[in-house]
């Protein structure tokens, strides 16, 4: 469902896309024999874009913490499920950033087009779903 | 440094990290505050000092990272060893977190 799963959502190919890239993660000398060296600023922008990934990735998790800890009255039940999304979608998004930014690095030094992703789509619809339960919950009172 | 670059590339994504250690604060003190909420008892404690280390391990990528950047210009390439290491900070945040909501 993330980044990684465009080529074909679901299907083998995007597990072996998915691992062939976790591989890279760690070998940092397979990434630098591949094409050229784009510009510098290129590759710094993408860093940003990396950086800005991994931000909302903590605000979510920040968020898992908030609700976990401001909503005290809340049903166990209710106040576990909506930290525990908020925290997965903080985990997809840590994960699918550095894959993101693996994949854009690629692509510039080998020339072709950026990688494009459905991922942002995603995450927006899980944020509205949990902003959502969190509204109703609420003002519903369905506390304890 | 050798060249001026114009577009300030290095100083903007000094300032990203930053602005990503500050947002890494944040969620280590709210981690913390949330470990000690039922005061200090030995597990609570060590999810504390987990965060800690975490939060540790991320200022010093965020550290390294910053100093390559305010060094010479074009700046040494960010690695995905960097990347990964970044983000396993805040993944092993977000399971601290799943831990103690239980």
């Amino acid at each position: 469902m993330c980044g990684w799963g465009v080529r074909g959502a679901g299907s083998v190919g995007g597990v072996i896309e998915f691992v062939r890239n976790v591989r890279l993660w760690f070998a940092p000398a397979r990434i630098e024999e591949e094409g050229v060296t784009p510009d510098y600023r290129f590759s710094l922008a993408n860093e940003r874009t990396f950086l800005a990934w991994l931000r909302t990735s903590l605000a979510l998790i920040g968020g898992g913490f908030a609700v976990d800890q401001f909503l005290p009255d809340l049903r166990w039940e209710w106040r576990a499920g909506l930290a525990l999304g908020l925290l997965a979608a903080g985990v997809l998004c840590a994960l699918r950033s550095v894959n993101h930014w693996v994949r854009c690095e690629r692509a510039m030094r080998r020339g072709e087009d950026l990688p494009v992703s459905r991922f942002p789509a995603l995450l927006s619809i899980g944020v509205a779903l949990v902003a959502l339960a969190m509204v109703v919950v609420v003002l519903a009172g369905w506390e304890s | 440094m050798t060249v001026r670059d114009p577009g300030l590339q290095p100083e903007r994504t000094r300032l990203a990290w930053r602005r990503t250690t500050l947002a890494a604060t944040v969620a280590a003190v709210l981690a913390g505050k949330s470990a000690l909420r039922e005061g200090p008892g030995v597990t609570a404690l060590v999810v504390c000092a987990l965060c800690c280390g975490l939060w540790l391990g991320f200022l010093a990528v965020a550290h390294r990272r910053i100093r390559a950047l305010s060094g010479s210009v074009p700046p040494q390439a960010f690695t995905p060893r960097h990347a990964s290491t970044a983000a396993l900070c805040t993944i092993a945040l977000a399971v601290c977190a799943a831990a103690l909501v239980f």
